[in-house]
């Protein structure tokens, strides 16, 4: 018998004993290209000096404002300074900003959300109430609002991103709990004779967070690009630290001679928000098949 | 019979022959020959999955999408439509052919008063002055029993009952007078005294010289009113005959393993599905034609003395605008050891609420319920809790009540918990096999999610469940309702022997007539929240008391009519 013909067979009686799952399709093209982006990510945000061709931060005068080239992929700063070195530099900024703001608001988002819905009707009012007040401001406002209460920097930044995004999450939080706790499976847990604290634990919030953690890759993509506003008016990370925000701020000088100071760093923000979102959606979709 | 009748007395509406239907190369139909005759109603009978709704809908050219229909022959009303286009078909639906489909609810648009929707035949398919088509809307209420069908026009379908929608549906159908009406599953989301008055309406339809093909999983419905029957199984006919000979002499096993599933004047304790062979494969229909022999059931438990599970003149109120309503108005049940009590009533009588008040999944106004002569939904929850596991629920949705990312080894683990809260690994291990062999699965169905699983499994799944934790109660409410009749019949069976071997109390909660005969020591009769009858099931089905009881009995559809 041949090795194939071994291998069929083998196949045939797995899927005899094994459950008919429902056919996992290959992942698409694009979330194959958004996972390689994102590995890259990871690779310049914890072991930069492995992609960096250039000391992100050695100023040579002679070498300021060259095109992209050979030597230079991005080309150089008014410095002199390596724009592809700097902007491999500026991923562990700008992902622990976008990461953290996006727990904060999801973190925020779950104590609002589990107030609301377990808290009772008058908790529950108010909550929604004080919700519905944070959405009526556009979310950046509220970033700025933070800001100029605790005054600017990357930490400010951070916090402000995701107390703004709060609100959106604890409102889905709300809604899913309010419906899992009324699922058939959770009554038919209740009728079982299990206690409230285990109901919770095992069935109601797994069934409720899980989705969400999926949609939070969907969100730190969102977080990153406010941050990097923040840090384009100068109210986030401060130069000469590497953040793309900041990059951007200050290329806008030289916009019509060095291009290259801008439009890089640019197409990270746009790459690294299409990735995750990509990533987030391929994530969403395979967590509707597996229910 | 009509001129028209006679006239076309000698060619057949519908001439069908070597019918193939395939979805994207995957055929479903394999060969299927049919005739109907002028005033001849033809049934086909079938399980899930036996083709018999897909070989409808290809009579319409309407398969669906991805599907691929091939005949012989295929005539209706002596043309040919073997290779007809979308552009033929549609001169044909709704003129020649007219189709009532199960579920009138979605099949009406619920923003458009029934009118429209009966006129939209009218204004596409007739030049008829709008004044005349509205008459002729009327009329059409009219013949199909709709009260104040002047009135019934104005009404969108939200605002009528399920009955009614089921006849301004098949008014639909008959609009353009179509010699030939499908109704796919005319009867089965309905009660079962509004299904014995829409069957009769088909009945006369018939009369008037109409040919019906009449599509149910359901024998008992169709042996009414066919005239001859086709049973089909695995997209193959099995079985073909006068409708007489098919229920009374069928041929094939599997036709006789129909009948036997159906519940209706079957004896209590007497056996409805042919094999007891644990369930493995996904074809729970395969072990029910496989004639084997099934151990002797166990003895049963003598029926004890004192009740176990007692509601007192239990009430709940529901707030309704301009009120309350009484979903349960003053309702004293009990349930001895050993002894099943059906509860039988139509959709809206408050069964469910009975059920949940059982549970004390909810508080009566009103009166108690007793677990054992002690108190029950009086006591705090946290008091009631340890408690919990001595009544234990089945439901109509099974696949509802399990937490969608566990397995099955998983839910009946959590089961487990409130009953072996210390029991190692290996313990709780060997209790949850041992549980899936007493519901008649395989062990390897404890690695499956329960959305891969049929109906039939799943529901064995949640008997499982129920009985983790050893309870004295075991309450059903609608538990066979979503199934088909051999599944139905395999899962009446297992709660039968659970019963015997356990000694259980069973509460049986069910609209089913036929089902709670066979079910029940002793029957209670619901109605508007109210119990109208109760006694032994051989005295309240065979000599019912109150009308409503008679009446339900007497529209309760039977196989020898």
């Amino acid at each position: 018998m041949s090795e194939l013909e071994l291998r069929q067979t083998t196949v045939v009686s797995a899927a005899e004993h094994e459950a008919p799952r429902p056919a996992r399709r290959m992942p698409r093209i694009g979330t194959l290209l958004a996972f390689a982006f994102v590995a890259f990510l990871a690779v310049a945000a914890f072991a930069p000096g492995l992609v960096q061709t250039h000391p992100p931060n050695a100023i040579s005068a002679a070498e300021a404002f060259q095109a992209p080239s050979f030597a230079h992929w991005f080309g150089t700063d008014e410095s002199g300074r390596d724009v592809y070195s700097r902007v491999v530099a500026g991923t562990g900024t700008s992902l622990l900003i976008g990461v953290t703001a996006t727990f904060i608001g999801l973190l925020l988002g779950a104590v609002l959300g589990v107030l609301a819905s377990f808290g009772g009707r008058a908790v529950d009012f108010g909550v929604s109430r004080l919700v519905e007040v944070l959405f009526a401001f556009p979310g950046l406002l509220l970033a700025l609002l933070v800001i100029v209460i605790a005054g600017p920097g990357p930490v400010t930044a951070t916090i402000a991103v995701g107390l703004s995004t709060a609100p959106g999450y604890a409102r889905i939080i709300r809604g899913q709990l309010v419906a899992i706790r009324s699922a058939p499976f959770v009554e038919s847990a209740r009728v079982l004779g299990h206690a409230p604290g285990r109901i919770l634990a095992r069935h109601i919030l797994p069934n409720a967070l899980v989705p969400l953690l999926v949609l939070a890759t969907l969100g730190i993509g969102q977080a990153i690009v406010w941050a990097s506003a923040l840090s384009y008016l100068g109210l986030g990370a401060q130069p000469p630290a590497a953040e793309w925000g900041a990059m951007l701020a200050a290329g806008r000088t030289y916009l019509g001679t060095a291009w290259w100071m801008t439009v890089f760093p640019g197409l990270m923000i746009v790459g690294t928000t299409v990735a995750t979102t990509v990533l987030g959606r391929a994530l969403t979709r395979r967590d509707q098949e597996v229910r | 019979m009509t001129a028209r009748a006679d006239a076309a007395a000698a060619a057949p509406l519908l001439d069908v022959e070597g019918l193939r239907v395939a979805f994207d190369g995957r055929e479903v139909v394999h060969g299927l020959s049919l005739r109907i005759m002028p005033g001849e109603c033809v049934a086909i009978v079938g399980e899930s999955g036996s083709g018999k709704s897909v070989t409808a809908r290809s009579l319409l050219g309407l398969a669906g999408p991805g599907s691929t229909t091939t005949a012989e022959r295929l005539e209706v009303l002596g043309r040919d439509l073997a290779r007809a286009g979308e552009r033929e078909w549609r001169g044909v639906r709704g003129r020649s052919i007219g189709l009532i489909l199960q579920d009138a609810l979605v099949s009406l648009d619920p923003l458009r008063p029934i009118g429209r929707e009966i006129d939209d035949a009218l204004r596409i398919h007739e030049r008829m002055p709008p004044a005349e088509r509205r008459t002729r809307v009327v009329d059409l209420l009219d013949r199909v029993g709709m009260p104040d069908p002047a009135a019934a026009a104005g009404r969108r379908s939200g605002e009528l009952s399920g009955g009614l929608r089921q006849r301004a549906l098949i008014a639909a159908a008959l609009a353009l007078d179509p010699p030939l009406l499908i109704a796919d599953e005319p009867t089965t989301a309905l009660d079962v005294t509004v299904q014995a008055r829409i069957l009769a309406l088909l009945g006369e339809i018939r009369s008037r010289g109409t040919g019906i093909l009449l599509i149910s999983h359901d024998l008992a419905v169709v042996g009414g009113l066919a005239d001859r029957i086709l049973v089909m199984r695995g997209g193959r006919l099995v079985e073909e005959g006068p409708a007489e000979q098919v229920l009374r002499t069928p041929r094939h096993a599997y036709t006789r393993a129909l009948i036997a599933a159906v519940p209706t004047d079957r004896a209590r304790g007497e056996r409805l599905s042919v094999s007891s062979a644990p369930v493995t494969g996904d074809g729970g229909s395969d072990d029910a034609v496989r004639t084997g022999d099934r151990p002797a059931p166990p003895a049963r438990t003598a029926v004890g003395e004192r009740p176990v599970l007692r509601l007192d003149g239990v009430t709940k109120t529901f707030p309704v605008p301009g009120g309350r309503l009484a979903a349960v108005d003053d309702v004293s049940l009990d349930v001895r050891r050993g002894e099943t009590l059906g509860l039988v009533g139509e959709s809206g009588s408050g069964k469910t609420t009975v059920a949940r008040l059982a549970l004390a999944l909810t508080a009566p106004d009103a009166g108690e319920v007793l677990l054992d002569g002690r108190p029950w939904s009086s006591l705090p929850e946290r008091e009631r809790r340890p408690m919990r596991r001595r009544i234990g629920a089945v439901y109509q949705d099974a696949l509802s009540s399990f937490d969608p990312r566990w397995s099955v080894r998983g839910i009946l683990d959590d089961a487990l918990g409130t009953v072996l809260p210390r029991a190692g690994r290996r313990e709780r291990d060997r209790r949850v096999t041992q549980l899936l062999d007493q519901v008649g699965l395989a062990a390897p169905v404890g690695a499956r999610r329960p959305l891969t699983l049929s109906g039939g499994q799943r529901q064995r799944v949640a008997i499982a469940r129920a009985l983790a934790a050893a309870p004295d109660v075991l309450i059903c409410d609608e538990p066979v309702s979503a199934l088909d009749v051999t599944i139905q019949a395999q899962i009446l069976d297992l709660l039968e022997d659970l019963q015997r071997r356990d000694g259980l109390a069973l509460l049986f909660i069910s609209h089913d007539l036929g089902v709670v005969r066979h079910m029940s020591d002793r029957v209670a009769v619901m109605r508007s929240g109210r119990i109208v009858e109760t006694g032994s099931s051989d005295d309240v089905f065979g000599s019912p008391q109150h009308p409503y009881t008679a009446q339900l009995v007497a529209d309760a559809p039977r196989l020898a009519a």
